[in-house]
């Protein structure tokens, strides 16, 4: 088991024959997933890497029955190309483009919950469950199949941890980047809930930055309705104050959001917060976290 | 200047005669006000003040909408009354586009301004303020203070906008309001090469491939003892001249005793780094030491460039980091 994506899981990328959305096809392709169909308007009829494009998302769907989606468009077409996904009823939709506006993700957001589906993103890494299924960026060998699953803010710093997770003999049920900005259709707390009920997840390793409260709400969550132990990492801890340093969300203002907080709060939950990531697997040792 | 906390810091002066004027003006161009120097004044007409409001619109991220917040206790202070008096100010959410809806709009003005007898007025800036603040992709719109004149006019005396850099596509415009003094000059060096940069008062010069990574490669700096001279993002699928970019601004920098780059190749390519950090190299003079930590997509060939040009690579973040700040100062 793993959540929201396993071997099964039929993908169609928005913005296939477009430069990221092609290599990327080709890579998700190798490390395992099912990327059943593409779309971009006017193109349909194509093919990407032996996979059909279609002209819409309705299309793409009705021909493939996929059941996910990714979303590599630019960003001044990221709002309707997520829309048009949630229209045609596509379940779990992974936004990767970044750059989408801010006031246009507020609805957004609303967006997808009428529409009853799930976003995941945007500006984010996307998710894989080792062995299983990739639906984003990441680079797969990195991974292995286990059951530690894996949530974070940030892409690059998210493999660095998932490497020596990986190296320690740690292995992965789920990584998922819910992404960097202000706005993201999925929180941890979603996620922590998933893990928690998931049968092949053991444990959690939770990566999160400066900015915003989404590491206190969660530091709450897993005080409250948490079993499996967490593991915790915090960047920015020595940012300064007013400085926006890459992700939107990454700013400390009005003294909310600095790194001491949100690592009291974890460590009020219960949660090992570990100062490098090199001590990640030590930190699930000392919770009792069989390699 | 851009930057709050003017009026504190003795940025707002009144005169009464041109001479006044001129002698107050002197005084305020010669102050630095939270770190930006003033370099010009706005000279307005005076108003008699009977009252100063609160109004602003911002990205609440927590409730994921648009907030609304309005106080009878604006000025200066404002800041100040949100810790000690919490109830006196008020929010409204809004998840609609304008103008916003009237009804729990209509009892949040009747509660700050029935007593003035300036409803519609009031009325008329807030819908023209959310509408601003709306088609421009603001994070913020602030009107602070909002002033109630002798005479029973509602006007802003002063003004702040936040605009979201994500949508400035859509905004040419306001693009081109963008002033040098908000930056120092390797910011703006950065800027232009489409990078993402924050100048820092260390001594070890850093370039890292994500901001999470980059965030955390000056926190283990820190942690080991050392100082980050900046934070510096490359981004994703990084081509060699944005590495070669990058290493000139930082070196530009002369406090930088050490440079440290740290790449976990995933879009981005060790090996498209690596050449990027030979063009550099054959290009600009770099007399500190240099460590290299290439993790990732092509780390095989980035590694084989730089090892055949006489340069050692680590492939531990910890290590790299020790490295870097245990060599600063030594010839390269």
């Amino acid at each position: 088991m793993s959540i929201l994506i396993d071997k099964n899981t039929r993908v169609i990328v928005q913005g296939i024959t477009g430069r990221d959305g092609s290599f990327h096809t080709l890579s998700m392709i190798k490390d395992g997933t099912q990327v059943v169909g593409g779309v971009t308007p006017g193109k349909g009829g194509q093919t990407v890497e032996g996979v059909p494009v279609f002209n819409t998302v309705v299309q793409a769907v009705e021909a493939t029955q996929a059941n996910c989606s990714v979303i590599f468009v630019p960003a001044p077409r990221a709002t309707g190309a997520i829309r048009e996904a949630a229209d045609a009823k596509v379940p779990l939709i992974i936004c990767i483009t970044e750059g989408v506006p801010g006031i246009e993700m507020i609805e957004n957001y609303r967006y997808v919950k009428e529409a009853g589906v799930r976003l995941i993103g945007p500006n984010c890494p996307g998710l894989i469950s080792p062995g299983l299924s990739k639906v984003g960026i990441m680079p797969g060998p990195i991974h292995k199949p286990g059951a530690i699953g894996v949530i974070s803010r940030s892409g690059t710093l998210t493999y660095e941890i998932v490497h020596n997770l990986t190296q320690a003999g740690y292995g992965q049920s789920t990584c998922i980047g819910i992404g960097g900005d202000p706005i993201v259709g999925t929180s941890f707390i979603d996620l922590l809930t998933m893990f928690e009920k998931d049968p092949q997840t053991s444990a959690v390793v939770l990566i999160g930055e400066i900015g915003g409260r989404d590491e206190e709400d969660a530091a709450h969550f897993i005080k409250t309705s948490m079993k499996k132990p967490v593991v915790a990492f915090i960047s920015g801890r020595c940012a300064p104050p007013g400085k926006k340093m890459g992700h939107a969300g990454a700013i400390i203002s009005g003294g909310v959001g600095g790194a001491p907080s949100k690592i009291a709060a974890l460590e009020g939950a219960g949660v090992i917060v570990i100062d490098r990531p090199d001590q990640v697997a030590q930190g699930l040792l000392s919770k009792g976290v069989p390699v | 200047m851009l930057s709050g906390g003017r009026g504190k810091a003795g940025g707002v002066k009144k005169a009464s005669t041109p001479q006044e004027a001129l002698d107050v003006a002197t005084k305020i161009l010669g102050l630095t006000i939270q770190g930006f120097p003033v370099e010009s004044v706005l000279v307005v007409e005076a108003v008699s003040i009977k009252k100063e409001f609160y109004l602003s619109f911002t990205i609440n991220r927590f409730e994921k909408c648009i907030e609304c917040i309005l106080s009878a206790s604006g000025g200066i202070d404002i800041e100040e009354v949100g810790t000690t008096n919490p109830e006196k100010i008020l929010h409204l959410s809004i998840i609609s586009k304008p103008p916003v809806d009237n009804k729990p709009l209509a009892q949040m003005l009747k509660a700050v301004f029935v007593e003035y007898d300036i409803i519609s007025q009031a009325d008329d800036i807030l819908q023209k303020l959310y509408r601003v603040f709306y088609e421009s992709d603001c994070t913020l719109a602030e009107i602070n203070p909002l002033i109630l004149t002798a005479d029973n006019k509602l006007i802003a005396a002063d003004a702040k906008m936040v605009f979201d850099d994500n949508a400035l596509y859509k905004h040419p415009d306001i693009e081109t309001l963008r002033t040098k003094e908000e930056y120092s000059v390797d910011e703006i060096a950065a800027l232009n090469a489409h990078l993402s940069f924050v100048s820092l008062d260390g001594t070890i010069g850093c370039m890292v491939n994500g901001a999470g990574l980059a965030m955390a490669t000056l926190d283990l700096i820190k942690l080991a003892g050392g100082t980050p001279a900046n934070f510096l993002d490359v981004g994703g699928s990084s081509n060699p001249e944005k590495v070669y970019q990058a290493l000139s601004i930082i070196l530009a920098n002369k406090k930088v005793r050490s440079i440290l780059i740290n790449i976990f190749g995933g879009i981005t390519r060790c090996d498209d780094i690596a050449t990027g950090i030979l063009q550099a190299r054959s290009k600009l003079d770099i007399t500190v030491p240099m460590v290299i930590r290439l993790t990732g997509t092509n780390e095989d060939r980035g590694r084989k460039l730089l090892t055949d040009a006489g340069l050692s690579v680590a492939t531990d973040m910890t290590e790299a980091v020790r490295l870097a700040v245990s060599q600063q100062g030594r010839a390269s």
